[in-house]
């Protein structure tokens, strides 16, 4: 649990990273909060030679609310999205998973930034996004591009983020759907056994939309469009809502782990995708 | 005299008995300013780190250092071909086997030492650890014990299989011991003829410890005086130091063993680990000072686990519930080498006491020691030698009777207690238990959580759920225990030959203020609050006014620490002597100060008084500058004493547990409404050290029957090596504690106290247990093992045809 040697790098603008970036290639690495690459790090599973820290970079922290958008910087802390007020306004749900991840001093720490660009298949915020169809906006060697949560996740740890690039912030519109973060974990600082986002609307006691995201069930975030297709129309009564469990479950791949075998978690996915469901569509 | 204070007052600043003091050691550690194995930093020192075996078990082909030596830095790299000219390849396990230190041909374990080396920083040591390279052969691997009782692969090659072993004849090349106490026919011959018989096999799955600080050790060998320091995280410093001189030639009076604050032990730092050895042995070879302290996965994968016991048992009673006889058979996996903490006498520590709090007239116990691939260890995790096995094995057997009765658990198990005056009672295998009266605490706890009004509940609940009302299912788990601890009697308990006294030695000083040091060590249950109320009551001199230090072989006097609850019963009874022998000296000074017969005076609270005129005294404070300023003619001047117990008895405090839990059964999730604790240790010396002594007892309880587990696939592999995955809770977790108590005094003990660290977990993991299992009671259910984690729970559900 000892980190082999490395150069630490401490920009202050985001020019400057890339530099470094560019210079050592795949030598280096960013580091945002650290408290997902530290371990791989300390376990020796992520060799990095050139270690580049983010938190000098001004530019890269913050939320804001406007025209409908929100914004927030990659290198903003899981505990300042708990406590921003704005961002409780415009986008409920991410209150609502933030405070389920982890514990404070890992809050403390770690970034949205990190937690979608690590690529692990048991971070929050990676389905969490895709309910929220966001942007991440990417700025590399070339330029500046914009990739959508939905088509970013390739496999475990293998994201569209090419190895020169920053992921720079995350962008999605204000929400006012009904809105639930449904997770099974067996203690405080453990990854889901199973997770679930979801998002409502509703007119006329009819569901017009339906985005149903899951975590930690598959090697990378699902969003399970069928899911959602299943509950747009109706009253979000049982059958519908068997129909979108069952469309869900369609979509995972969970694997064998110390939470359990494939068999319980795919049971406990049913239970904790309808009961995601049901909470959205009581707050819709 | 005008400023007098009231006698009242008097004995509220002694802080004595009875007092909850604040602890002392409280200020530093809250600060941050505790002194730890890893804060000690000698001039010159050096580091070393382990190169592990990722293999179960594998032949050592080749060890090249090459690379790892010329890293810039290293400075010595050890194999086991380097220890052997000293002999030190190998070591004594506590249990009477032997213990590889560094990979002799073979590794038997994932995670075993196969060398060490030792660099000029913690960093360079680590990234040495990658360079060596070790050439392994992949054996079988065996992880099941019932297995390896019947596998041709022979784990031991170093063993002769057909020699008996430390405990006697051995059956089997992969067989450690059989071990057994009480009439096997006599009991059979009971349980043949008995009109209900309950019988069952439960696995209390293997776990660990898993202090908040790792192992670790300073080794500071100094060539010139001849000279080793040896610092570590020591539960027995003293005995240490003995197995060290033993085991290095270095004589005894050269060796100093120092245990500094420790962070947390639960048995864990009892044994003696590669790294101590390895750390001494580079130090003698380096010529400057050496430390070695694990990380956090090597704590959990390779040192000293606890538990791993299969049971199997039967129980017969007769009609209306009356216990008749019982029988266990444990089949315990040892791991790779026997390392078990118990007495040497007894293998499997006091298991014997499993027939609990009940009045059964003849029993018997059988345990086969078995050889896997597995770490060693088999520690008292927070608890006496065993005894969490053996009141999990019999609270549930009572549990399992009462199916069998279809009877209520709670009063089945009021109709077996032993009776008040029964007391002192023999067991049927063999202990004396000292005193109790078991029928008041149940029935205080009962009454205390309504227990009827709580089965009414569950009644409605059950029906709820068969209506299809409710997903959730009510559990209430009962437990009752009785402890076994202070080990132990010098006649029948010995660790390495040591026998299992403890000691204490007083000075006080001339101004009134006061030095004991004792053979036990410390390792957050407040020993240097909670001795110093003992002496305060004892000798009158405030607890504040007195210094309490353990852990230096160099100023401490012999004893044999601080494991199994046995502090306050045999270092606590000693300083209770100790400061008898004081206070007799002092009656002496006080009578010639106050010029009368020695029997004219009696002790009262902080000073002694003549008697009939207690407005003429002379207090302690007096008495003790007295004894350095006068030469009072017959007594040696100075005033001090030491007092070596050996004690007549263990001790048995007991309890009385009730947990409420709601559980999903969808999920497996469970939900701790109340937990109600009734402890009885006898005289209580600190009500608030007490009661966080229970809290921790019971978080670990909690962590334990509900999710902490060390596991290994069938390769061997050790799939529960970081907190990710072992269950550590934190205050998320853990429910409120409710704790209650009744007094009933050791007779034997000079202060009536029993010692209460241990109990909450060795009663708290049967009540948790218990109510997961009995949640599913009304469905079928009779007995799952533990862990009961939530796919476990789920899987219990499901079994019962709960989720059609
Ligand atoms: C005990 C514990 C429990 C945890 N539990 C949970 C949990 O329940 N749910 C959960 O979601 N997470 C959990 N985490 C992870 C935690 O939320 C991490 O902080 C988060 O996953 C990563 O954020 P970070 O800022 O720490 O990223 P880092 O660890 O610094 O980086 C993670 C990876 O992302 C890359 N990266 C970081 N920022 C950028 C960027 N701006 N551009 C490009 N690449 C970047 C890094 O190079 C690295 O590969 C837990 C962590 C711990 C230690």
């Amino acid at each position: 649990m000892i980190t082999s040697a490395f150069e630490y790098h401490r920009p202050s603008n985001l020019a400057g990273a890339l530099t470094v970036l560019e210079e050592h290639g795949d030598d280096a690495r960013v580091i945002a909060g650290g408290h997902s690459l530290i371990p791989m790090m300390k376990l020796r599973m992520a060799d990095v030679p050139h270690l580049v820290d983010l938190q000098d970079i001004a530019d890269l922290k913050g939320i804001t609310v406007e025209v409908g958008t929100v914004t927030i910087g990659a290198m903003t802390t899981q505990h300042d999205l708990i406590n921003n007020k704005a961002l409780l306004a415009a986008a409920p749900i991410i209150h609502e998973a933030a405070l389920q991840i982890a514990d404070p001093q890992v809050r403390y720490m770690g970034t949205i930034g990190g937690n979608v660009a690590n690529g692990d298949p048991g971070n929050d915020m990676p389905g969490l996004m895709q309910c929220l169809d966001a942007t991440f906006t990417l700025v590399g060697p070339d330029g500046t591009r914009s990739v959508k949560a939905r088509e970013f996740y390739e496999a475990a740890y293998m994201t569209e983020r090419e190895d020169g690039e920053i992921l720079t912030q995350i962008s999605f519109s204000v929400t006012n759907s009904g809105f639930a973060y449904e997770k099974q974990k067996r203690k405080i600082g453990d990854y889901a056994t199973a997770a679930c986002a979801v998002l409502i609307t509703k007119e006329d006691g009819k569901v017009t939309s339906a985005s149903v995201a899951m975590t930690n069930l598959s090697d990378v975030p699902v969003l399970s469009e069928a899911a959602g297709a299943a509950l747009v129309g109706t009253s979000c009564d049982a059958i519908a809502m068997k129909a979108a469990v069952a469309a869900a479950l369609q979509d995972i791949d969970p694997t064998e782990d110390n939470r359990g075998p494939v068999e319980f978690k795919i049971h406990v996915a049913g239970i904790i995708i309808s009961r995601a469901i049901a909470r959205a569509w009581s707050r819709a | 005299m005008k400023d007098e204070v009231t006698r009242e007052e008097r004995v509220t600043n002694l802080k004595g008995l009875g007092s909850s003091r604040k602890r002392v050691e409280d200020a530093r550690f809250t600060q941050g300013k505790g002194h730890y194995v890893d804060d000690i930093n000698l001039p010159g020192m050096l580091t070393g780190d382990f190169v592990r075996s990722p293999y179960a078990h594998a032949r050592v082909k080749s060890i090249n250092i090459d690379a790892a030596m010329a890293l810039d830095g290293v400075v010595a790299v050890l194999t086991a071909k380097d220890l052997e000219p000293l002999s030190l390849h190998w070591m004594p396990t506590l249990a009477g086997d032997k213990q590889m230190v560094l990979a002799d041909g073979k590794v038997l374990f994932q995670g075993q030492e196969v060398a060490f080396v030792v660099a000029k920083d913690r960093y360079i040591a680590a990234d040495a650890v990658d360079l060596v390279e070790v050439e392994y052969e992949e054996l079988p691997v065996i992880v099941d014990p019932f297995k390896s009782l019947q596998s041709d692969v022979v784990l031991r090659e170093d063993l002769d299989p057909t020699a008996p072993g430390a405990h006697g004849p051995r059956k089997h090349h992969n067989h450690i011991f059989t071990w057994e106490a009480g009439d096997e026919e006599g009991t059979n011959a009971v349980i043949d003829d008995a009109d209900v018989v309950a019988t069952e096999e439960m696995y209390y799955h293997r776990t660990h410890p898993c202090p908040l600080e790792p192992c670790g050790s300073v080794a500071s060998m100094d060539k010139v005086n001849g000279k080793l320091t040896l610092y570590g995280t020591f539960q027995a410093p003293h005995v240490v130091r003995t197995v060290a001189s033993l085991l290095s030639g270095i004589e005894e009076h050269n060796i100093r063993v120092v245990s500094p604050d420790i962070g947390g032990g639960f048995g864990n730092k009892v044994g003696v680990y590669p790294g101590y050895v390895c750390s001494i042995v580079a130090s003698i070879v380096t010529g400057v000072p050496v430390k070695w302290v694990e990380d956090r996965m090597e704590n959990l994968m390779s040192t000293a686990f606890a538990r791993d016991y299969w049971m199997k048992g039967k129980i017969s009673a007769t009609k209306e519930g009356k216990i008749t006889g019982l029988h266990c058979h444990v089949t315990a996996d040892h791991g790779a080498f026997d390392a078990c903490a118990d007495p040497t006498k007894f293998p499997a520590g006091f298991m014997s006491i499993c027939t609990g709090s009940y009045d059964i007239p003849i029993a018997y116990l059988g345990v086969d020691g078995v050889y896997t691939n597995k770490a060693p260890g088999g520690v008292s995790y927070r608890c006496s030698f065993r005894v969490t096995e053996a009141v999990y094995f019999i609270e549930r057997m009572i549990e399992v009777l009462a199916i069998e009765l279809n009877m209520d658990a709670a009063e089945l198990r009021r109709i077996n207690f032993i009776k008040k005056e029964q007391f002192p009672y023999d067991s049927a295998l063999g202990w004396e238990y000292d005193s109790g009266d078991y029928h008041t605490a149940w029935d205080k706890a009962l009454k205390a959580v309504d227990y009827e009004g709580l089965r009414k509940e569950q009644a409605e609940r059950v029906a709820a759920f068969k209506r299809g009302e409710t997903r959730t299912i009510m559990g209430i788990g009962l437990s009752f225990f009785t402890e076994i601890v202070g080990a132990g009697p010098v006649k029948n308990c010995d660790i390495l030959g040591m026998g299992m006294f403890d000691s204490c030695e007083i000075r006080i000083h001339p101004t009134g203020s006061a030095i004991a040091r004792l053979g036990t060590i410390s390792q957050g249950q407040g020993h240097a609050t909670t001795f110093a109320q003992i002496l305060a009551s004892e000798i009158g001199i405030p607890a504040d006014s007195i210094t309490i230090e353990e852990g230096d072989t160099d100023t401490a006097p012999y004893g044999l620490g601080t494991y199994g609850s046995r502090s306050t019963p045999v270092a606590g009874a000693a300083t209770a002597m100790a400061g008898r022998k004081i206070r007799a000296k002092a009656q002496m000074i006080a009578a010639y100060l106050l010029e009368v017969h020695d029997d004219d005076v009696e002790f009262d609270v902080d000073r002694f008084v003549i008697k009939g005129a207690p407005e003429r005294f002379k207090t302690m404070g007096e008495i003790a500058y007295a004894a350095y300023n006068q030469a009072i003619p017959g007594l040696e001047p100075g005033l001090e004493a030491v007092s070596y117990y050996d004690p007549p008895n263990m001790t048995y405090p007991f309890g009385a547990y009730v947990c409420v839990m709601d559980i999903d059964v969808d999920t497996g999730v469970p939900k701790i409404n109340r937990f109600y604790a009734l402890d009885d240790c006898g005289t209580r010396i600190n009500p608030m050290v007490i009661e966080g002594q229970i809290h921790g007892g019971l978080t670990e309880a909690l962590a334990v029957a509900l999710g902490q587990e060390i596991a290994y696939d069938d390769m061997g592999n050790c799939k529960t090596a970081t907190l990710m995955d072992f269950f550590l809770p934190t205050a998320w977790e853990v429910p409120n504690f409710e704790t209650d108590f009744t007094v009933t005094p050791s007779p034997h003990h000079p202060i009536g106290a029993k010692g209460v660290g241990e109990s909450p977990h060795v009663g708290g993991v049967p009540c948790f247990s218990n109510a997961v299992q009995d949640a599913f009671r009304p469905f079928g259910n009779r007995h799952t093992n533990m862990p009961h984690d939530h796919w476990r729970i789920w899987k219990t559900a499901n079994d019962l045809g709960m989720h059609d």
